[in-house]
């Protein structure tokens, strides 16, 4: 029951001669979790904002359940936000903050207090309500924001870079946390960040975004594995790139640093002695034979770094070098500086960059 | 937002106005010394008096001790409590507060009871005494300003580092504060040193009090008994003190930056 | 390694200096001692004198009467007029400053706009004395540019029952340079609004005013306040300026106390000092005041 509750359609913003961001479609279904994933800069929070109210399209429109939006001011749209700073009022304590936007609504003094006592008890901190914000740590304060923004139930939840403020362990539970909150209440959200890890791992769907566009739209299982453009296959996750060069086109084999790969697909637009570039994910890679991986190249240990569980190994293969990570274990001592080794991957792993 | 844009240039537009029609009066007012026409005749007059002369000299000299007072007094003041004792910082900041609240003629008048010539201290028994409790004076008035100008100073230098880098190598306290403290607060210092200038330079009450040749009380004398004059003097006294803010503001661009204090 | 021993013993003497400290106290005060004995000697001791001093007779003895005799009505008139002007040029200035600063900080104005505003403050905020008064009596006296300006289209100001030598003339005089100080600042008050604020609250569904009552003007109310109280105490002291402009016909507390300090014109000594505590009371009666509101009402300050 696939039914589309935010649409953009065809958004442009231009300020003055710089366009940041262009020919932007996106549907988002009712509950759904979508990031907009990219480096600083791409347009990500621009967009973001024009979906909040705070920038108007230069060109295109924005559909919320069926209703045009884009001439709608903030207030009027019915969304939660949570920001950066988490931009907690300091004046006014927990629970006031909460009660915010039941307030100027004018829901009745009981069932805001029940309301903001609930939220309360939703993001586990239900005895700091009459607590001011400065006495918060970042990750409490971030988790009343949160609260704060779904206290008037909005029809859509907004997520500005909320946890890039916090600390990495916390960053870690929060976004569980958060992920958890958006299931249960089933609130259509727009996360925004340009960590990788955390688009993949909280995300029905990602949008990863370079220079105004939106390069690929998918989930995290097709971002990372079947990346469309070569930004957004070196953008999310870690790759290893091999030169090579093409040795029989229309049955796909490559030649790469003295070893034939046969990719068994068609490589269109290429002809027998031209340069390829192709791309390993590390996790695709081992040392030595390994069941299921048909492909092998020569290469010779660069470097070998000891990170307790597994063990960081760079592979030179001709002018390029890899690195893969292998789980550590007692019994096998780690590879040694200098020695020759086969690196073995399974052909099909092999990404052909465009 | 235009209109929001709109109300914004009317405030500004009325507060230019309130604040330049003065100015403009007082600078055509100065010119109309010559019946019939404009000319500098006013100027002319109060350049080549000669009491103008003695008692801007007074005030500049006087200013100078003033800020000379201020320093020693302020900058060893301020890093001790930075190095040493932050706990007895918002005692520091409170004295240096006081001289906002209370007003400059209580604090000469108890000057004058008790330092006067019968007191255990007579300062004022002699003429370079009391040019001593001015001095004296000028700087208690300046205090809320130096201080807050050499603490902002000291806030973006490591403070800590620097002392123990410098006892490191040897140095002794008068070293440290010499040669390392002061130039890397300088900059705050000479801000400080400038507002100093611009509030003590046409200082009236205290220097009319002890009875000291100043700047300030000959301006109230010609105010008193001159027409044209007096509007040239104000227009002169604006130009020092903008003289004098202008410095600062250039002074500001060199101020070492600091993750305390990025945006200037 | 020869280095390596040289810096060594260069520390022992640094760290054995650190940790006397540490035993004997008084090295550590020495430090702050020159600072202390002066504020003592040449702000807060001659302070106490006057205050005590209002509170003794010619004999010695420790009295009200001077106190009582503050409760004259040439002394009352002064006091009132003082308070007055200080209460309306603080406040009007806090005002019109407040509102220039937030048209130059949130009005979408261009930068230039407010790098000149700050710099012309900073420079009209310690434009006062003497030299201020010449400039309004050029400007709004009897023979000042808009004085006469004014009368040519046929408004004679004068005639209309103003008088720069009036309560109206030096408030409005006085806020040449409260009004600047206010813009001085208040402005870093303003920016620190953070535009996060103002965004989630509309996120929230509050609109510009709900978000100014609730949120931005509670922010600001502290420093608002004692920079109303700052433009109060500045005003309450000044005379240079009241002085120059109406010599000693204005009747306010500071002109006041200085003929007196000059020739004694209440015949008594102890009553001068009543005067001094008398300004002393009311300038620390309004920063008791905004301490003792900033700490009931501001429970989120840190």
């Amino acid at each position: 029951m696939a039914e589309t509750f935010l649409s953009i359609q065809n958004v442009r913003k231009a300020f003055g001669a710089t366009t940041v961001v262009q020919d932007f479609n996106l549907d988002v279904e009712r509950g759904e979790f979508v990031s907009f994933l990219g480096p600083s800069g791409c347009g990500k929070t621009t967009m973001l904002r024009i979906v909040a109210g705070f920038e108007e399209p230069s060109a295109g429109m924005v559909m919320v359940g069926g209703k045009d939006v884009t001439n709608l001011k903030p207030n009027q749209r019915d969304i939660g936000m949570v920001f950066q700073a988490y931009a907690l009022f300091p004046n006014l304590t927990v629970a006031q903050n909460i009660g915010f936007g039941l307030k100027v609504a004018g829901v009745p003094r009981a069932e805001s207090d029940a309301r903001v006592a609930e939220m309360l008890s939703i993001i586990k901190l239900p005895e700091f309500g009459s607590r001011y914000p400065y006495q918060l740590s970042g990750g409490q304060q971030q988790r009343v924001a949160l609260a704060r923004a779904l206290a008037p139930r909005p029809k859509l939840l907004l997520l500005d870079e909320p946890l890039s403020a916090l600390d990495a362990k916390v960053r870690v539970s929060l976004r569980e946390e958060i992920r958890g909150i958006q299931k249960k209440l089933g609130i259509t959200t727009i996360f925004v960040t340009h960590d990788q890890e955390e688009a993949l791992s909280m995300s029905d769907r990602i949008v990863v975004m370079y220079g105004g566009k939106a390069e690929q739209v998918g989930t995290p299982f097709e971002i990372y594995n079947k990346p469309a453009t070569r930004f957004v296959a070196s953008f999310v996750g870690t790759l290893n790139i091999l030169e090579g060069t093409v040795s029989d086109p229309a049955s796909g084999t490559v030649r790469v640093n003295g070893s034939e790969i046969a990719l068994k697909r068609k490589l269109d637009g290429k002809a027998a002695g031209d340069e390829i570039s192709l791309a390993l994910r590390p996790e695709a890679i081992s040392v030595g034979d390994h069941p299921g991986r048909d492909a092998s190249i020569a290469g010779e240990i660069s470097d070998v770094s000891f990170l307790g569980s597994v063990i960081r190994v760079r592979v030179g293969v001709g002018k390029n070098a890899v690195s893969l990570d292998t789980f550590n274990s007692p019994a096998t001592p780690p590879p040694v500086v200098g020695e020759t080794a086969n690196i073995t991957f399974a052909a099909s792993d092999l990404l052909v960059l465009q | 937002m235009k209109t929001g844009r709109f109300w914004a240039w009317l405030t500004f537009a009325v507060g230019a106005a309130y604040f330049f029609i003065p100015l403009i009066a007082t600078f055509e007012f100065s010119l109309r010394m010559r019946r019939g026409e404009y000319s500098f005749d006013a100027y002319r007059v109060v350049f080549g008096d000669i009491r103008f002369q003695e008692t801007f000299g007074y005030s500049v000299v006087v200013a100078c001790f003033t800020i000379l007072l201020g320093v020693l007094l302020v900058v060893p003041t301020a890093y001790w409590i930075r190095l040493r004792m932050p706990h007895i910082r918002p005692v520091v900041e409170f004295i240096t507060l006081l001289p906002l609240i209370i007003p400059a003629i209580v604090i000469v008048f108890g000057y004058i009871r008790m330092y006067g010539s019968s007191s255990p201290l007579p300062f004022l028994a002699t003429r370079r005494g009391t040019d001593l409790l001015l001095i004296i004076g000028y700087a208690t008035l300046a205090l809320p300003y130096m201080y807050r100008a050499v603490d902002t100073g000291l806030r973006t230098i490591d403070v800590r580092t620097l002392t123990e880098a410098a006892q490191i190598l040897g140095a002794g306290w008068t070293t440290i504060i010499a040669r390392i403290i002061l130039p890397n607060v300088l900059i705050a210092v000479l801000s400080g040193a400038f507002l100093t200038f611009a509030i003590v330079i046409g200082e009236f009450t205290m220097a009319s009090l002890l009875n000291r040749p100043a700047f300030g009380p000959y301006l109230q004398n010609i105010g008193a008994n001159r027409a044209y004059e007096p509007a040239a003097l104000a227009v002169i006294a604006f130009a020092i003190t903008w003289g004098c803010m202008a410095v600062i503001q250039l002074l500001s661009r060199f101020a070492p930056k600091s993750a305390n204090n990025p945006s200037h | 390694m020869a280095h390596l021993s040289d810096t060594e013993t260069a520390i022992e003497p640094a760290v054995a200096k650190a940790a006397d400290g540490n035993f004997r106290l008084p090295t550590h005060w020495l430090g702050v001692a020159p600072f202390f004995i002066f504020a003592l000697m040449f702000l807060i001791f001659p302070t106490i004198y006057l205050v005590v001093g209002a509170f003794q007779n010619n004999q010695g003895e420790w009295t009200l009467e001077n106190i009582a005799n503050l409760f004259q009505p040439n002394i009352l008139a002064a006091y009132w007029i003082s308070i007055r002007i200080s209460l309306a040029s603080a406040l009007l200035g806090a005002l019109v400053g407040f509102a220039i600063a937030l048209a130059i900080v949130r009005g979408g104005l261009p930068a230039w706009v407010r790098s000149a505003t700050m710099t012309f403050s900073g420079v009209a905020s310690n434009f006062a004395g003497v030299p201020l008064a010449f400039a309004f009596l050029a400007t709004l006296g009897r023979l000042g540019l808009v004085t006469i300006l004014l009368r040519e289209i046929g408004v004679n100001i004068y005639a209309l029952g103003f008088n720069i030598l009036s309560f109206w003339g030096l408030t409005l005089t006085y806020l040449f340079f409260q009004i600047p100080l206010m813009v001085v600042i208040i402005t870093p008050a303003i920016d620190g609004l953070k535009k996060e604020w103002g965004e989630a609250a509309a996120t929230l569904g509050a609109t510009q005013f709900q978000y100014w009552r609730m949120v931005a003007i509670p922010v600001l109310w502290p420093s608002f306040l004692g920079t109303v109280i700052l433009l109060f105490a500045n005003a309450f002291g000044a005379i240079a300026t009241a002085y120059a402009l109406t010599g000693s016909s204005l009747n306010i507390v500071p002109i006041l106390l200085y003929a007196q300090i000059r020739g004694d014109v209440l015949h008594n000594p102890h009553l001068g000092y009543a005067l001094a505590f008398g300004m002393i009371f009311v300038t620390g009666l309004a920063n008791v005041f905004y301490i003792w509101f900033r700490t009931r009402s501001e429970r989120w300050l840190k």
